[in-house]
């Protein structure tokens, strides 16, 4: 028995473990899963001193409620979300980006995220998980990963196997900045479109549906007209594929997306803005930009130089 | 051969091998699938062949398209593993418990059910490729006679183990889904088992697979015995 653990008191709305996912597996049918938000996820680890592919937790919205108990250890919370933490007798409300320590009998209270989707809860140590393929990201469509490939549920309890020797406290001053277009790279089908339709995609907003999860976002707006086909042989998907069915309203493949899909691809969101595309919440306006190719590779790299950057200075 | 490579994205190579969809031009896709799988090249993390496309995704922290385009474009694929596959019997129940289409497709195909059975049993069917869901096998050729559409709308599940046709394929619903297929019968095999990591999928690429038929009982005690 396991003496460091978490109860679940509530579990939020989709809260699941999550690491940097797993690859190699497109061609059986398994996509790549792991944080929506890469960035978050490696600052939340960084955070609370843990090696930078460790498991977190990951919650869209509402948060879970937690009592936590044990020997002290460091948290953190990324993302924008709005939480906080009961002690013995005071309750205060929590900062993102800034490590706190907890002990025996404490709770976190993650109460929603603010205009965004997901945020992310690391704590300073190694949650007892199964990992499968290297991986222990839960994808509840598939039921693989930990948690039997399951979210978490209320009354589970989670055990640590190891908590972190270094409990220095870290913070660090990020903020979550929002993009006013989405960058694109032509899609293998752009062609099917008419002139109308592809002049719709890059130049009209189209509007975050609520029917956005771990596998796709639905975005609803002025229809794009198909002039070719409205079915392809079906093909492999990548995360960022925006695909138009035959109703004309786009869907972007993320994390967990199907491998195969037979609708056209009319673009592919370029990697540089795939943090802050999965960010975006139902009821938010999407414009998309085109770059091409060696715009998307160079964005990318500075992107990441300023991810590398961020960690060093925690 | 490849007739042409382009890129999907920033970190996706689209490798496309032609418009038919045939058992010579999947085998070439295999071919290269297999060979680029074997050699393990720096930075790329993910293929997935399909009937006529091989899209091969990298880490583009690692590397870039213009990278594993050269790679790609000099590759021996040609001579250089045999397909090693396998040939698999299926065991299929389309008792009216769960031949949920039946009806439609009778109607659809102007066959009745014992004819729609014998076209579909015992023979030979090729897998393309396995995906969409996780172990899901495409597998063709089906008789021209036997080629219905999707349903027009999609069931919101469709039972694990569901035998289903659309167009000149057939599937397995590896675990219950959505999915908008013609649903003729159940299978009580496991075809994807998350448990053995090595060997997930019962059905790979290039396989041949032949659908036998059970009765109701026989499915029952399957996995019993």
């Amino acid at each position: 028995m396991s003496s460091n653990y978490l109860d679940i008191i509530r579990p939020g709305i989709n809260t699941t473990f999550q690491d940097k996912g797993r690859d190699h597996l497109y061609h059986i049918g398994i996509p790549f899963s792991g944080a929506m938000d890469n960035r978050n996820y490696l600052i939340a680890n960084k955070l609370v001193n843990n090696n930078l592919d460790s498991a977190v937790i990951e919650f869209a919205y509402q948060g879970p409620h937690i009592k936590y108990s044990g020997e002290k250890i460091n948290f953190a919370v990324t993302g924008d979300v709005i939480f906080s933490i009961k002690k013995k007798d005071t309750e205060i409300e929590g900062n993102c980006y800034e490590s706190y320590q907890i002990e025996n009998g404490d709770e976190i209270n993650i109460i929603s995220t603010n205009k965004s989707v997901y945020g992310y809860l690391a704590l300073g140590g190694e949650f007892d998980l199964k990992f499968q393929w290297n991986s222990c990201s839960i994808n509840t469509k598939a039921n693989i990963g930990s948690n039997d490939g399951k979210k978490l549920d209320e009354g589970q309890r989670i055990n640590l196997k190891k908590i972190n020797s270094n409990k220095d406290i870290k913070k660090t001053n990020y903020i979550n900045t929002k993009i006013e277009n989405i960058r694109v790279i032509k899609g293998t089908n752009f062609d099917y479109f008419s002139e109308e339709g592809k002049k719709i995609f890059y130049e009209k907003e189209f509007t975050v549906s609520k029917l956005s999860d771990r596998m796709g976002m639905r975005l609803e707006g002025p229809k794009i007209d198909n002039i070719v086909n409205t079915n392809i042989k079906s093909e492999g998907l990548i995360k960022g594929v925006i695909q138009v069915p035959a109703d004309g309203n786009p869907i972007i493949m993320l994390s967990d997306h199907g491998t195969i899909g037979g609708y056209p691809k009319i673009g592919v969101v370029a990697s540089v803005d795939y943090d802050r595309l999965v960010q975006m919440s139902p009821g938010s306006k999407i414009k998309f930009k085109e770059i091409n190719l060696s715009d998307a590779e160079t964005l990318f790299r500075l992107y990441e130089m300023e991810t590398q950057n961020l960690l060093s200075q925690i | 051969m490849i007739k042409n490579i382009s890129n999907l994205g920033d970190a996706a190579l689209y490798c496309d091998f032609g418009n038919e969809v045939n058992k010579s031009i999947n085998s070439q896709v295999i071919k290269y699938f297999k060979s680029i799988k074997e050699k393990k090249f720096e930075g790329i993390n993910n293929l997935t062949p399909s009937y006529n496309k091989l899209i091969i995704s990298y880490d583009l922290k690692k590397t870039n398209f213009k990278e594993v385009k050269n790679y790609v474009e000099n590759i021996n694929a040609e001579y250089s593993i045999d397909i090693n596959s396998k040939k698999l019997e299926i065991p299929v129940c389309c008792h009216e418990n769960f031949s949920m289409d039946i009806k439609r497709l009778e109607e659809i195909l102007k066959l009745s059910r014992e004819k729609i059975l014998e076209n579909f049993l015992n023979k030979e069917y090729f897998c393309y490729m396995t995906g969409f869901i996780a172990g899901m096998p495409f597998l063709g050729d089906l008789d021209e006679n036997m080629r219905a559409q999707r349903l027009e709308t999609p069931r919101v599940k469709v039972p694990k183990g569901s035998v289903a046709l659309t167009e000149q394929f057939a599937n397995i619903y590896t675990f219950e889904s959505p999915g908008g297929w013609n649903v003729l019968g159940n299978t009580p095999l496991d075809v994807f088992d998350s448990s053995k990591e090595d060997k997930p999928n019962l059905i790979n690429p290039g396989d041949t697979v032949i659908f036998k038929e059970i009765t109701l009982d026989q499915y029952k005690n399957y996995n019993e015995q």
